[in-house]
């Protein structure tokens, strides 16, 4: 097997500002990636789809270059964007090696003097932009309403994963300026983040600039961390009409934290059940019985709790209740008799493959800078790709036979029907019609 | 520390960059190899594009060539579907293909110390695939109930009317999916007759890029495809070879979708072939007007009123002339006002409001300092170089583009904006809320062709 490694140095400055550096010198790029620790996850009822928002500020200008984030690195040649999700939000440029000073220059501006050049029209403008995202990733893509529906029903109100990243429309358009300020002051500062060189660049040189562009902003406090426990006390079942021409069923559970035990065996077997005509949901499902035209699964890893999500789409004609009782046996199945010794082979190879896969970019969502962040961010050790791949190849037909039965009861879900405009008797038997805005 | 913020720090000398040798081969049998060294991570990528995309669909017959790159990994020889699906997954590899308007590109990308198992694979499903009726049953019923459920989707309902508002009846008016009522004529025969004459080795390049030495991998592509034979169709005409119809006059359409929460909109017309001369200064103008976020049309939309999360501009690239348009998803209420000013940005850059020196310097430089980023992983590269094969580029092509962007200037710019935009020909197709959207839209267009959603 071959070995993979993904190396780094990491120094940490003064004012608390992490710093990595991961030299690869084949293309003259460097990724530059900023991570705050700050996501949906920081905000409260009632004002949610504020750290994205956010995000979309970070890209209007600040302080020393007012005329707007994009043009000076587009000009350099350089690939960028960010990202908000639930635990965390990201930055990052691609840049020739060449505009380095650029990037560090634009990165730390923003950091240390975005406010000033926050001003109620772009405020006002980015709201307007922000609430057409929503409409076009959410409310007018069918079945797009579904993960608002079962964030709602995984977490009571006052979890900070009751709401979606991209908030609440009603919140959105209460937003008020002087509320990102203090955001800003909250979460936006060295002690809070943490940044990645990636690429064409010698370390040492790397680490000077960091501390030049970044070493005298000042630092803030750390913003405490977030505890939150919950459980689902019985099975919640569901329904949306939507714009949609067949039905599908959703089962969610609540499944080990990201990093924790049972997380890597979850992500396993979401492959197991339903990646490739191999994996037993889509075999039996759309496969040998023909009774959906699509399954998934998926363990999505979150910081203070993740969840487990199996979907399927009915074929024309075919029941909800069919389908739900045909991945109850499955799910059955792996529960009592674990993955076989052939799932187990198949999963190795991929493992592999997958790890290395993650290892041809410098830059972007995913790239190297990306994970060393990951891993940084929530581990506190960007030396963790080692711990992360052992994880996976230390999985056992056991181990994961355990983490499917500890998460996947039939007693502690959600289950939500999304059936066409009109035809709510499509939905699971029992299911409560819910409205989701 | 204490860095000057008074202004931006200078940008250095572009780094050099030096595109990795393509060496070439024919095989005996008259496939054409390219292979491309690529060490940075222990990964080979295969690439085997096959002429014939979803403009080679006979009339009547739209779906046919998609539906056939679908059945190649439904099994081959003794291997069923679900072997295959296992076969794939213990060699750690992703197989994926892609159905374009010209050709269909298959690629398989894998750990280098299973190539060999990897190739022979991509060989095995490609020049022997099982085509068994069930299998096809199967696949056929899945992609007509894909097709159903894309009539909710407003980009897909969106593509479709307009490739058939550019094209007509042309082969390239379709999307590669095809209709509802031509995948039910389908059959096996249909699909073993498309494979047969298509998927010939005269006609397909196979690119193998990774890590691995130009004779490992021209060693590879023997083993595993000196034994591919067939002759291609004789008398076929390539898509790019028909005439498509002339555009019509300005005019306005409207895919009705009641209670939308936004717009999708489409506005443009055809343009040029790929393989213009014309194409650096295209990509320039095409940058300036809506190719990136700095770009008149999103600043426009986006930026400056809040219309939408974003606007763009674009070519969509084939052997034919291809269509340019304007995308966007916009606000319902905004609908008017967002066609309005996208109307007045596209006739702009050939009239009023020519392209200037500072913006051709913006998008030249976000065009070339970058470049060398497209080339960093071996799937980049395989699929970099199908292009070359795709368009009959030389293999300088990658070296060349730089400096051929580089010498654009304002003039040629404008010249091909006079040349390829037509203002007085573009088609405004929105696929939205007609009731809410149709008055206001009429007021601007006139009365609207009213389209079906149905695929």
């Amino acid at each position: 097997m071959t070995t993979i490694g993904l190396p780094f140095t990491k120094h940490t400055l003064g004012n608390g500002l992490d710093v990595i550096v991961h030299e690869a010198h084949h293309v003259p790029i460097v990724a530059v990636n900023v991570w705050y620790h700050v996501g949906s996850k920081n905000e409260r009822p009632g004002r949610t789809g504020f750290a994205h928002f956010f995000e979309h500020l970070m890209f209007e200008g600040s302080k020393h270059h007012p005329g707007g984030y994009f043009p000076p690195l587009q000009n350099a040649g350089g690939l960028l964007n960010g990202s908000t999700n639930t635990d965390r939000t990201n930055y990052w440029e691609v840049v020739p090696t060449s505009a380095i000073d650029l990037a560090l220059w634009m990165e730390s501006d923003r950091m240390g003097y975005l406010l000033p050049a926050v001003t109620a029209d772009r405020f006002e403008t980015q709201r307007d932009v922000v609430l057409n995202e929503r409409r076009q990733n959410y409310e007018n893509r069918p079945y797009g309403m579904a993960i608002i529906a079962l964030s709602a029903a995984l977490y009571p109100p006052d979890h900070p994963y009751h709401w979606v990243t991209i908030g609440a429309a009603e919140d959105l358009k209460a937003m008020r300026l002087d509320e990102v300020q203090q955001f800003f002051r909250t979460y936006y500062h060295p002690a809070n983040a943490s940044l990645v060189l990636a690429g064409d660049i010698d370390t040492a040189r790397a680490l000077d600039l960091a501390d030049s562009y970044f070493g005298d902003l000042p630092a803030g406090p750390r913003p405490a961390r977030i505890t939150v426990s919950g459980s689902l006390a019985r099975e919640y079942r569901l329904k949306i009409e939507d714009r949609v021409e067949l039905p599908r069923v959703y089962m969610a559970w609540h499944s080990p934290a990201m990093f924790g035990d049972g997380d890597a065996e979850m992500d396993l077997l979401a492959d197991l059940l339903a990646n490739g005509k191999t994996s037993r949901l889509y075999r039996t499902l759309v496969y040998e019985r023909r009774i959906a035209v699509d399954v998934s699964a998926h363990q999505s890893s979150r910081e203070l709790g993740s969840f487990f999500l199996v979907a399927a789409t009915a074929a024309p004609g075919q029941s909800l209740s069919d389908i739900a009782s045909a991945i109850d046996a499955e799910l059955q199945a792996v529960i009592s008799e674990g993955p076989s010794a052939a799932d187990m082979e198949r999963a190795e190879a991929q493992i592999e493959a997958h790890f290395l896969y993650r290892l041809q970019t410098v830059g972007g969502f995913g790239g190297k800078s990306d994970q060393l962040n990951a891993y940084n961010v929530f581990c506190g050790d960007p030396a963790f790709f080692a711990r992360d791949v052992a994880r996976y190849r230390e999985a056992t037909q056991e181990t994961v036979r355990a983490a499917a039965a500890d998460v996947l009861r039939f007693d502690a879900r959600v289950i939500l029907s999304i059936v066409p405009l009109g035809r709510h008797e499509l939905a699971l038997a029992g299911s409560e019609p819910i409205a989701v805005s | 520390m204490n860095v000057d913020r008074s202004r931006l720090p200078d940008v250095g000398a572009d780094p050099d960059f030096r595109f990795p040798v393509i060496v070439r081969h024919t095989l005996s049998n008259g496939l054409n190899v390219r292979t491309v060294e690529h060490h940075t991570v222990p990964i080979v990528t295969m690439v085997v594009q096959v002429e014939g995309g979803s403009g080679a669909d006979p009339s009547g017959q739209e779906g046919l060539a998609a539906i056939t790159a679908d059945m190649v990994d439904e099994g081959t020889g003794s291997l069923s579907a679900i072997d295959v699906s296992d076969a794939i997954t213990r060699i750690g590899a992703e197989y994926d293909l892609d159905v374009a308007p010209d050709v269909t590109t298959f690629s398989l990308t894998t750990l280098e110390r299973f190539a060999g198992r990897g190739a022979a694979l991509l060989a095995d499903l490609l020049v022997r695939p099982s085509l068994r009726d069930d299998d096809f049953e199967r696949v056929r019923r899945l992609r007509v109930d894909r097709l159903r459920q894309l009539k909710d989707v407003a980009p897909a309902v969106a593509e479709r009317a307009f490739l058939r508002l550019m094209y007509g009846q042309h082969p390239y008016g379709h999307l590669s999916i095809g209709s509802d009522a031509a995948l039910r004529e389908l059959s096996t025969g249909d699909v073993a007759g498309f494979h047969s004459s298509r998927f010939v080795p005269s006609t397909a390049t196979l690119v193998i890029a990774g890590d691995m030495s130009h004779d490992q991998m021209f060693d590879l592509a023997e083993e595993a495809f000196g034994g591919w034979s067939g002759d291609p169709l004789p008398g076929w005409v390539r898509a790019s070879e028909v005439a498509p119809p002339d555009g019509p006059v300005r005019r306005l359409a409207i895919v009705p979708r009641d209670g939308a929460a936004q717009s999708e909109l489409r506005i443009g017309h055809l343009s040029v072939e790929r393989n213009t001369p014309d194409y650096p200064p295209l990509l320039v103008m095409n940058s300036v007007l809506g190719g990136q976020f700095v770009s008149r049309v999103n600043l426009k939309l986006r930026e400056e009123k809040g219309y939408t999360y974003g606007a763009r501009t674009g070519f969509d690239w084939r052997r034919g002339k291809a269509p340019f348009a304007l995308h966007a998803s916009v606000h319902t209420a905004s609908t008017a006002d967002a066609v309005r000013d996208s109307l007045e940005e596209l006739e702009g850059l050939r009239g009023a409001r020519p392209v200037t020196s500072a913006e051709l310097a913006l998008a030249k430089a976000s065009l070339t300092r970058g470049y060398p980023r497209n080339f960093e992983t071996a799937g980049q590269v395989a699929r970099g170089v199908a292009q070359l094969a795709l368009y009959g580029l030389p293999d300088t092509y990658f070296q060349e583009f730089v400096p051929k962007v580089n010498s654009v200037t304002v003039d040629e710019v404008s010249r091909v904006a006079a040349t390829y935009l037509r203002p007085e020909r573009l088609t405004t197709l929105v696929v939205g809320d007609h009731a809410a959207i149709g008055e206001p839209l009429s007021r601007l267009l006139g009365e609207p062709i009213v389209l079906s959603p149905e695929m």
